[in-house]
């Protein structure tokens, strides 16, 4: 029999299974953060020109293992938290076939210390793109197939929970838009998943010499299909937890059911086709795949971000205008609650995400500007603008929720949990910006030694970067720094409340951080309540400009995007003509 | 609280939609459909394209077309190396090799005139990366990509590798010079 | 939240549209999310380095 608890704070339901499974995968989430939080110091202080900390072989191992484990660990678990809470507490649903749901954990769980063994056993510093046909450890692909086949499973999970809850009619009308954003990153990361095992299958078999070749440029194809698709399940992840924040914090309620969903099924069919933004300087591959792909078949994905990203403030802005802050454009914004982690996290993160990770996305994404960008340090500005500024920062703002909710411990150190979204956002700020500055002017990613020293002893030859470059990698280093602050202060307060925060619940204890359920008492076998549709308001639609202050900010984005987008069409003008 | 509800409409499909939305829809469609034009615009009035040409070639064969031009048209050799300085003739197809850790051979090219430059790894990945000019183009075991390029500026270029390749990647340098 | 309360008579029987049911349908969606890209995607683009002719 199921069993439920409902909390006091949030009238959330979790079933008991469910809840075990958010915990440990977000525990797990935490930890691999902390590790790639720890590798990231050793990379930005190895870039920074005058620090330059590690050697070389150890300086591309450990890159390796900061992309790894930051990219795919510690945000794949999270989302395998999201999922389960999207479907299981938000639709009020047994979640379906827990046991398959810890086989799949387990199973990441392996996957990723044994991928974590092989780069650090040293002969798998073969970044996380492992292109072909630079060889890793089998023990290397194999940890990653392990845990792609472990994050399969919890996708099939979701999906049966969603099943459960309409054939156990746990809910009216159609899902919340939340959990359809959590599906919409679903289906994202199957699509994901399958093109990883396409891909990593026959490497790993060519690693132990069963396949004598993989044709590098197909290789890069799938594997991107795999890469960047990955980080697509961030965006409809995300954007979720935005939408899930300004209810949560405001009780928004989105402008248009209508619009926000149709943006997330233009995600659903376009959003995947950017895995090309990767190719666009490949030979191989013909102009017209290029641009219908790289552009996600005429931007509609693009479309469907410049959506939400009206539409989540502007439900905010709706909501606090409602509440009496109609003072001039910007009251509502003005007097929201930025001394509250989980608002002011998760409004920096969109913030971000948009002005420095969208443009610069679709930017670097057009066909020809690709040429001025690809392998610089612009790639790695851009992405770090995305996923850690943008996915990172929003799941750290929804940790600050889910703690006393879902962890039944009240947060310890308030004070600088309040401060700790700012410190972050202000160190990923300088560090994405001058990245993608030392990137505009030539500097290459994965790269260790940006003064060429050896170069003139083994060949001769000698090339400096601009003397601003190396400024600018001065400045990536130290505000590297101040976000691995940020970042740190983040798995501080988390870690303390799990451990030393008041208990909300008598017996959440120790191992219940890990997944041990809380005291019998605390659930009940019956069944929680239909969840039941909101009353009808007729607040939007017929409202006109009902989010004003939210519409000048949209215009801001566009003028910014506008202005930037044609300032590298006209630095792309200025170098040797090619054809 | 309601997107972590079902929608309040039961037919929310029919709901009105806002003015402000629909002309943020309408402005960031026209936005996008900007954006697509200007990538087919650029192929016909832009002069930075790359071309569609491809070939599949093994690394060996490739190396023997590299070393057939330079010892057609060395002119002398540079560093501890001895890496070969070609100077082939203008309007003609020139090529660099990229393996494990060098860019051969270096090439003297003049300016205003027009190369077919043929780019090709007889290893791993490479990435060409012409500083300071910063034009990047991803160089691949097996296929031998033919770029066409007109240098307009004099001086000494430098060819960074900039995808990772192995432990002395950071040393892998090569040059092109562009004479007056 | 009973959500007989607020609906207005006859609206319980008044047909879903198209676009909502197809919204509602998410196995549809999943389907509609790996196919477009795999056939767009990785189909078109791997036929494309299978059809690059040997170098002479």
């Amino acid at each position: 029999m199921a069993q439920f608890r409902v909390c006091p704070q949030s009238g959330l339901y979790f079933h008991k299974s469910a809840e075990s499974l958010m915990k440990a995968n977000a525990v797990a989430a935490v930890v691999f953060l902390l590790l790639a939080g720890v590798l990231a110091l050793l990379v930005t202080l190895t870039r920074w020109p005058t620090v330059h900390l590690l050697p070389a072989d150890a300086f591309y191992m450990v890159l390796t293992a900061h992309g790894i484990n930051a990219l795919l660990f510690w945000i794949i678990f999270f989302e395998m938290a999201v999922l389960y809470f999207a479907s299981s507490t938000l639709l009020r649903s047994r979640l379906a076939t827990p046991r398959w749901a810890w086989l799949g954990f387990w199973l990441m769980i392996i996957g990723a210390i044994t991928t974590n063994v092989a780069i650090f056993q040293g002969a798998s510093s073969v970044m996380m793109t492992s292109y072909v046909p630079m060889p890793a450890e089998p023990h290397f692909y194999l940890g990653l197939i392990l845990f792609a086949v472990g994050a399969l499973i919890g996708c099939f999970v979701f999906l049966g929970t969603l099943a459960v809850a309409k054939g156990e009619n746990t809910y009216d009308g159609s899902i919340p838009l939340v959990t359809f954003g959590a599906l919409t990153a679903c289906i994202i990361a199957i699509f994901t998943i399958a093109s990883g095992a396409i891909i990593l299958i026959p490497t790993f078999l060519w690693s132990v010499g069963l396949i004598s070749y993989i044709d590098p440029v197909m290789y890069r194809i799938v594997w991107w299909a795999m890469g960047h698709s990955s980080q697509q399940i961030n965006v409809a992840t995300h954007v979720a937890i935005w939408y899930a924040i300004a209810a949560i914090v405001f009780g928004a309620k989105p402008m248009s059911e209508k619009v926000s969903r149709g943006a997330y099924l233009l995600y659903i069919l376009f959003l995947q086709l950017a895995s090309a933004h990767h190719i666009l300087v490949d030979p191989g591959v013909s102009s017209t795949w290029k641009i219908f792909n790289t552009s996600y078949a005429m931007y509609l994905a693009v479309l469907a971000s410049m959506i939400h990203g009206l539409t989540v403030p502007g439900a905010i802005e709706a909501a606090q205008r409602k509440k009496g802050y109609t003072n001039g454009i910007f009251e509502w914004l003005r007097k929201a609650p930025w001394s509250n982690p989980v608002f002011s996290g998760m409004f920096m993160s969109l913030i971000m995400f948009g002005f420095l990770g969208g443009i610069t996305g679709v930017v670097m994404g057009t066909e020809q500007i690709n040429i001025i960008i690809h392998n610089t340090l612009y790639v790695p500005g851009h992405f770090h603008a995305t996923v850690v500024a943008g996915t990172t920062l929003a799941f750290m703002a929804i940790t600050y929720f889910l703690v006393p909710v879902l962890f039944r411990r009240e947060l310890i150190l308030p004070g600088l949990a309040k401060w700790q979204p700012y410190i972050f956002s202000i160190g990923i700020i300088l560090f994405t910006l001058f990245m993608m500055g030392a990137g505009t002017m030539g500097v290459s990613r994965r790269h260790w030694d940006m003064s060429f020293a050896d170069a003139s002893t083994i060949l001769g030859m000698t090339f400096e970067y601009p003397g601003t470059a190396k400024l600018m990698m001065g400045i990536v280093g130290i505000s590297g720094v101040l976000s691995i602050i940020g970042g740190a202060m983040y798995v501080l307060i988390v870690v303390g409340s799990l451990l030393f925060g008041k208990k909300l619940e008598a017996s959440a204890g120790f191992w219940q951080n890990f997944g041990v359920p809380l005291a019998d008492s605390c659930y009940s076998p019956t069944r929680p309540e239909r969840l039941g549709r909101p009353p009808v308001i007729e607040e939007h639609g017929s409202a006109g400009f009902e989010a004003p202050g939210t519409f000048v900010l949209a215009i801001v984005f566009l003028v910014t995007f506008v202005v930037y987008y044609f300032i590298n069409w006209k630095y792309l003008a200025s170098v040797w003509p090619m054809s | 609280m309601s997107a972590i509800l079902p929608p309040a409409e039961r037919l929310w499909w029919n709901t009105p939609v806002g003015r402000q939305e629909i002309v943020w829809v309408g402005i960031a469609l026209l936005w996008c459909l900007i954006l697509f034009a200007m990538m087919p615009y650029w192929h016909v009035y832009g002069k930075q394209n790359l071309s569609n040409e491809a070939y599949k070639i093994y690394p060996a064969a490739y190396e023997t077309k590299v070393k057939a031009m330079v010892d057609q048209y060395k002119v002398r050799e540079e560093g501890p190396q001895l890496i070969p300085v070609v100077h082939p003739p203008a309007g003609s197809d020139v090529y660099i090799l990229a393996r494990l850790w060098q860019w051969w051979p270096i090439l003297e090219l003049e300016k205003n005139q027009t190369y077919r430059l043929h780019l090709s790894s007889l290893d791993w990945q490479h990435g060409f990366s012409l500083q300071p000019l910063n034009i990047n183009l991803q160089v691949i075991p097996g296929y031998e990509m033919v770029v066409t390029m007109t240098p307009d500026t004099s001086g000494e270029y430098t060819i960074v590798c900039n995808e990772y390749c192995g432990i002395m990647h950071h040393t892998m340098l090569g040059k092109i010079f562009v004479k007056e | 939240m009973n959500h007989d309360t607020h609906t207005s008579p006859g609206t319980e029987t008044e047909p879903v549209p198209a676009m909502q049911q197809i919204l509602d349908n998410h196995f549809l969606l999943l389907f509609l999310g790996i196919a477009l890209p795999t056939v767009l995607y990785i189909v078109w683009g791997i036929m494309e380095v299978v059809s690059i002719p040997i170098a002479k």
